[in-house]
């Protein structure tokens, strides 16, 4: 996933500013094309643990991040919950489906335990939600982290359903049309998928009423109550709305992982998260799977570089919270804010006549 | 609070009073902003309430749409007690309000900022799809952008926009769906000499079933835009009339407009 995919017009604010006579496939940049054949075309190049471990956790840490960033960024509420919904979707595809712990797991087939992984975490993500939407800023951080914590020791010391410190092993995809999901190439595409399906959903929803009331609930709270709208009920909504890309990315994590312990859903995973959606961008959805890219990149080749110059491998942290600090103090809308401004630069030597490279 | 002074109009006597305020008290701490007030408007009615600064004018606003709860009294809207009600159930049963200071979405177009207050009145507020170009709410904002005049700049942001587009918008946002009750907080504060003349345009040709009340310091304004006056005094009721009459009053011309006023 080449920063280069980000290029075209910023987008967009007009909900109205209806199509022209072009369809919509006409009007996506060719830069999109390019991106999308990039990654489509990645299997015929790359090996298993670029395809597996690399971009299977950046497309699922992306579907974890861009649920918050619709939160945050369209609905102005920052939740550290979105890692602990995608881990209780994951644990429920252990419990309810099969897996190694045949004492607890129920082992029920795929088509009803994955809605019912979806349905629960949504219902988790409403009841968490409606506490949080009651405070503000801060405040909502410190309610989430809160609930995040009591889920994470819950998972900890409940053996009865959530097996405790061991968790969850042998945890497998269904073997569906007669693929092995956990096949790098199948395991690539899935995510892919998954986590294009998530993107397109949140920028089309985006402009939707939902959406757009959302933003204007960020925005102006007071006024939107004076235009007719719930607030209250439109913010529980939009934690409910959010929980489905979270636990979508935490059933392929389980998935990947082929097990879930109370390790996955920690706190300095929650934070991660968190970080991820800063780093790459809150004003875009796109900046969720730009900032997972970063991080995974840094997690998974940072230990080498530092090993080299004779530093401890663990202290690829260092390294992340140092580039998470140098985006907070330079571009507080985070990578993307930084490719935006360098386009506007670059853009400036155009001819301002004829539109021609001067 | 009798109302005999106003003009009476024939024929809307039956439908009740489309505003009915009893005993309205709002206290912040000791300190009562509003004390008692007791105002009925009937459906269509124009009025005008004035008073210098901190008489309680727009916390009577603030009142009537919920945005404070009252301290106690009771709130009629159509003949139905909404007291208890939250803001947007008010709103939804066709209350509108202006706000003195521009109260907008500034990173919305002008007409997102249009088909939100549509919206918000209609049906599908939680709708995931987006609406179609030939969708009846969008055509909807469009007529009311071009109601007050900001056709040329619907696709702006409106943090883009000049300070009497924004007024104008405020309007625009107050007319959607179908209302039967505006509340206008000032709306010609800050405007032109130009704008005005456009502000009362707007306002006096407002359907006819629509009626207002409306807090405005110029005079030339108010008076020309109302039927029927009340004049609030350290957030008492403290006279009610004709524009002509007010104007002539002169406790209320010692009490406000001698004040330095206008």
């Amino acid at each position: 996933m080449s920063l280069a995919d980000q290029a075209g017009p910023r987008a967009s604010a007009g909900i109205t500013k209806t199509a022209g006579p072009t369809s919509w496939i006409e009007r996506i940049p060719p830069a999109w094309w390019a991106a999308a054949l990039v990654l489509l075309a990645m299997p015929l190049v790359a090996n298993n643990f670029w395809l597996f471990q690399v971009m299977g956790w950046t497309f699922i840490l992306g579907m974890i991040a861009v649920s918050l960033t619709f939160l945050a960024g369209y609905g102005g509420m920052v939740s550290l919950l979105q890692m602990s919904i995608a881990g209780l979707a994951g644990y429920m595809v252990a419990i309810l489906g099969p897996s190694g712990t045949t004492s607890i797991s129920l082992g029920l087939s795929w088509w009803i335990v994955l809605p019912a992984a979806f349905l629960i975490a949504a219902i988790f993500a409403t009841l968490s939600g409606a506490l949080a939407v009651r405070t503000e800023g801060i405040y909502t951080i410190m309610i989430t982290l809160a609930i995040a914590a009591a889920f994470f020791y819950f998972t900890r010391q409940n053996y009865t359903i959530f097996n405790g410190y061991s968790g969850f092993n042998l945890v497998l995809p269904p073997r569906l049309f007669g693929v092995d999901w956990r096949d790098p190439t199948a395991f690539y595409y899935l995510c892919l998928g998954c986590a294009a399906l998530c993107y397109g959903t949140v920028v089309y929803v985006s402009r939707s009423p939902f959406g757009l009331a959302l933003q204007g609930v960020r925005d102006n709270p007071r006024r939107m109550a004076a235009l007719g709208f719930n607030v209250t009920a439109h913010r529980v909504a939009a934690h409910a709305f959010a929980s489905i890309f979270a636990s979508m990315g935490g059933i392929l994590l389980v998935w990947q992982n082929a097990q879930i312990a109370p390790g996955t859903i920690g706190i300095s995973s929650a934070i991660d998260v968190l970080v991820v959606a800063v780093v790459g961008g809150m004003r875009r959805p796109l900046g969720a799977f730009v900032g997972a890219f970063i991080y995974v990149m840094l997690q998974t080749f940072s230990p080498d570089i530092l090993g080299a110059f004779g530093f401890s491998a663990e202290r690829f942290k260092l390294i992340i919270g140092i580039g998470f600090l140098a985006v907070v103090l330079f571009s507080p809308d985070g990578v993307l804010g930084l490719w935006d401004r360098w386009r506007a630069r670059t853009g400036r030597r155009v001819d301002p006549l004829t539109g021609q490279p001067r | 609070m009798s109302l005999s002074t106003v003009n009476e109009r024939p024929g809307q006597m039956n439908a009740g009073n489309a505003l009915e305020l009893r005993g309205i008290t709002k206290m912040f701490g000791a300190l009562a902003a509003i004390a008692d007030v007791t105002i009925s408007v009937r459906p269509g009615e124009r009025r005008a309430v004035l008073g210098s600064n901190g008489a309680g004018k727009t916390t009577l606003f603030n009142c009537i749409t919920g945005d404070f709860p009252v301290t106690s009294g009771i709130i009629r809207f159509f003949g139905e007690d909404v007291t208890a009600f939250p803001p947007y159930e008010r709103i939804r049963r066709g209350l509108r309000r202006t706000y003195q200071i521009s109260s907008l979405f500034a990173g919305l177009s002008v007409l997102d900022n249009v088909y939100l207050a549509c919206r918000g009145v209609s049906r599908n507020r939680y709708s995931l799809l987006r609406p179609r170009s030939d969708d009846a709410l969008v055509h909807a904002a469009e007529m009311l952008v071009e109601a007050v005049h900001l056709t040329a700049v619907k696709d702006r942001l409106v943090g883009e926009l000049a300070y009497g587009q924004q007024r104008q918008l405020e309007i625009a946002l107050a007319m959607s769906g179908a209302p039967r009750f505006i509340l206008f907080d000032e709306p010609a504060a800050g405007l032109s000499p130009t704008e005005r003349r456009d502000l009362v345009t707007i306002l006096t040709s407002l359907p006819a079933h629509i009626g207002y009340i409306v807090i405005e310091h110029d005079m030339d304004v108010a008076l020309r835009v109302v039927e029927s006056v009340t004049m609030m005094h350290n957030g008492r009721v403290f006279k009610e009339g004709k524009p002509s009459e007010i104007e002539d009053d002169p406790e209320v011309q010692e009490l406000y407009l001698g004040g330095g006023h206008g």
